[in-house]
């Protein structure tokens, strides 16, 4: 890397060096301008800014509107330790991290499988056949806003005129005649869950789907002819193959699992009962934009940010230990 | 699924063809019910919304089950006047579009200069890029609002616009970087020779180039900023200006019993119909590019 102010095109060492100094042309200056300045001004005030001053503010005790902005140190930050609902809110996040990534990953690569290797035959290990229109029926949730997920999942739990209930009944379970699924403190958490999984497995098998296929075949044939079944293909070699891309897939569902407002906002907008499925930014929410208390609603965001990156931490850390590669991934939102 | 798992156990070596042949035949059955099972669990929601939006509130807390009387298009009608759908879709259309506009042009702009000159502080701002990827959104909800509200941006389209192209940016970056990082060096220089600016040699020939990564990156965009909805909620609170997803949700939730249920689902499908449409008719084109964004 240059360390020269000077616009230099970068192509590798057999650049010539009278390339090195270009002259400082209108267009060249207008050039950096628009293409690096605008962007840079607009990333710079609208994310690097609120994210920095997010860091100042929960060190204060403002309340937005009110003038006043004292320098409290950590209170906030003890204050939350101690606040019983955000450590549920807390709680409900982590354990929705655990079961929403894990249990969207299996069905996934489950589905993915049976897609890619499911197909009838002896020879080479071929696709099922006519499973294009299970791959584009899955990836449907994908193209639907988390918030219509939500709402249609909330119809269909409500009680009385839900269609859950209904079926149920009808099959002879009647004593879910009238249940309310997001209403009842045990099973409002994992009903929530299942919107979410239902909403992700589509895009994951779609993944997974064009990962195995991105193997090369004849790893598939060595495993057949060396007489590994099906199953154990499946687990021993596919697996391992695309780890980098379960890591993957395993960030992103973690984070979407560590934030999840869209989901709870659509299902139980309160927080469910007994604050079953309240998650810690829906509480962010309400405490800035109901309670106007927004030193101590950005130290909860700090809190979130923290357990964000460490749940990231602790995907790598498992995939290197248990001897994974160490290609980086990807982030993508 | 577990019954998949063991019959497939079973078929070990399979060089007898008749044996294997048969037993090949029952794992894809198994897996065609599998994959049956699963695509019901997805289209049967759909459908009974689709079939919701055609009854009258009564027919929907009456009988779950049953099919509409008769097509009730007036649903429709009310869902797009009535609850202001109609106002929400437009006010979508000019948010997201403008958006992923100026994402897409400001974004390639930005990756093609970070990937292709060499300069002081390049790598710094591709990190912190990363790093704006990273940090949830939640984190900088608070103070983005009062950027905004000093700009006086705060509740007006043009505030909403901007703030999802901030967002978006990040992303768009990252992911162009790479593509324009590919590019051959010998179609710049040429350009150049001839006489092509910087902005000729961009406009002209490098992002022409770009263009299967400039359309994965828009797919996801587009996606992204649909289905948008922390930012709009805490940021966009005049309801004249709510976008779908807001609108949507404070539709859903208003007072108990008052609710239209039959707008209300008219009100879905007019949200997801045309995006599921689109989908169908460039599923292979969307799923190329999705697995192309996710697989790298």
């Amino acid at each position: 890397m240059t360390t020269t102010q000077d616009v230099v095109p970068g192509d590798g060492p057999k650049r010539s060096v009278t390339r090195r100094r270009r002259p400082l042309t209108f267009d060249r200056v207008s050039f950096m301008v628009v293409f690096l300045g605008l962007p840079l001004a607009i990333f710079l005030i609208f994310v690097i800014s609120p994210f920095v001053q997010a860091l100042y503010y929960s060190l204060t005790d403002w309340s937005g509107f009110s003038s006043g902005m004292n320098f409290v140190g950590f209170d906030n930050y003890v204050k939350l330790f101690h606040d019983d609902i955000f450590l549920r809110a807390v709680r409900n996040n982590v354990e929705l991290a655990i079961v929403v990534p894990l249990v969207t990953i299996v069905l996934s690569l489950t589905l993915a499988t049976l897609v890619t290797v499911g197909g009838s035959g002896t020879g080479t290990v071929r696709g099922l056949r006519n499973s294009g229109y299970y791959r584009i029926v899955s990836f449907f949730p994908y193209v639907i806003p988390a918030i219509v997920i939500g709402l249609i999942w909330a119809q269909v739990f409500t009680p009385g005129s839900g269609i859950l209930d209904a079926v149920l009944s009808k099959i002879g379970l009647s004593q879910f005649a009238n249940y309310a699924w997001l209403g009842d403190a045990r099973t409002a958490m994992p009903a929530s869950m299942f919107v979410m999984i239902w909403g992700g497995v589509g895009f994951y098998m779609v993944l997974f789907i064009a990962a195995i296929r991105g193997i090369d075949p004849e790893v598939f044939e060595a495993a057949r002819i060396d007489g590994a079944g099906r199953f154990r293909t499946a687990i021993f070699l596919t697996v391992p193959l695309i780890r980098d891309n379960v890591q993957t897939a395993y960030i992103y569902l973690g984070i979407a699992a560590l934030d999840a407002f869209v989901y709870m906002q659509a299902l139980n907008p309160g927080g469910g009962p007994q604050n079953s499925t309240l998650v810690m930014p829906q509480q962010l929410f309400t405490t800035a934009f109901t309670k106007g208390q927004f030193g101590y609603s950005t130290a909860m965001g700090v809190i979130l940010a923290a357990v964000t990156m460490l749940f990231a931490l602790l995907v790598f850390l498992v995939n290197r230990l248990t001897g994974g590669s160490e290609r980086k991934v990807k982030v993508r939102r | 699924m577990t019954t998949t798992a063991g019959q497939a156990d079973v078929v070990v070596g399979s060089t007898t063809s008749g044996k294997g042949d048969r037993e090949g035949r029952g794992v894809a059955t198994t897996a065609h019910i599998a994959l049956i099972l699963w695509s019901l669990l997805v289209i049967l929601p759909l459908i009974w919304t689709l079939l919701s939006s055609f009854k009258s509130t009564q027919e929907i807390l009456g009988n779950p089950l049953s099919l509409p009387s008769k097509l009730r298009f007036g649903n429709y009608a009310n869902a797009w006047t009535t609850a202001g759908i109609g106002q929400y879709f437009l006010n979508t259309v000019i948010v997201v579009g403008s958006a992923l506009v100026l994402v897409m042009v400001l974004g390639a702009m930005c990756a093609y200069v970070l990937a292709r000159f060499q300069f002081f502080g390049n790598r710094v701002i591709y990190y912190s890029m990363l790093a704006g990827l990273t940090f949830p959104v939640f984190l900088a909800i608070v103070p983005l609002f009062f950027v905004l509200k000093n700009f006086g941006l705060l509740n007006t389209l043009p505030g909403l616009i901007i703030t999802y192209v901030a967002f978006a940016l990040p992303f768009t970056v990252f992911f162009l970087h790479s593509f324009f990082k590919a590019l051959p060096g010998e179609v710049y220089e040429a350009a150049q020779i001839d006489g092509a600016g910087e902005w000729r040699s961009f406009f002209s020939v490098m992002l022409p180039m770009a263009r299967p990564g400039m359309a994965s990156v828009a797919i996801f965009n587009f996606l992204g900023l649909w289905n948008q909805f922390l930012l709009p909620v805490a940021l966009n609170t005049n309801s004249n200006n709510y976008v779908l997803s807001q609108g949507m949700a404070s539709f859903a939730s208003q007072a108990g019993y008052a609710v239209d249920f039959g707008a209300l689902f008219a009100a879905v499908v007019i949200t997801v119909a045309p995006v599921l449409v689109v989908y169908i008719f460039f599923q292979r084109q969307l799923q190329v590019s999705v697995t192309a964004g996710g697989v790298k």
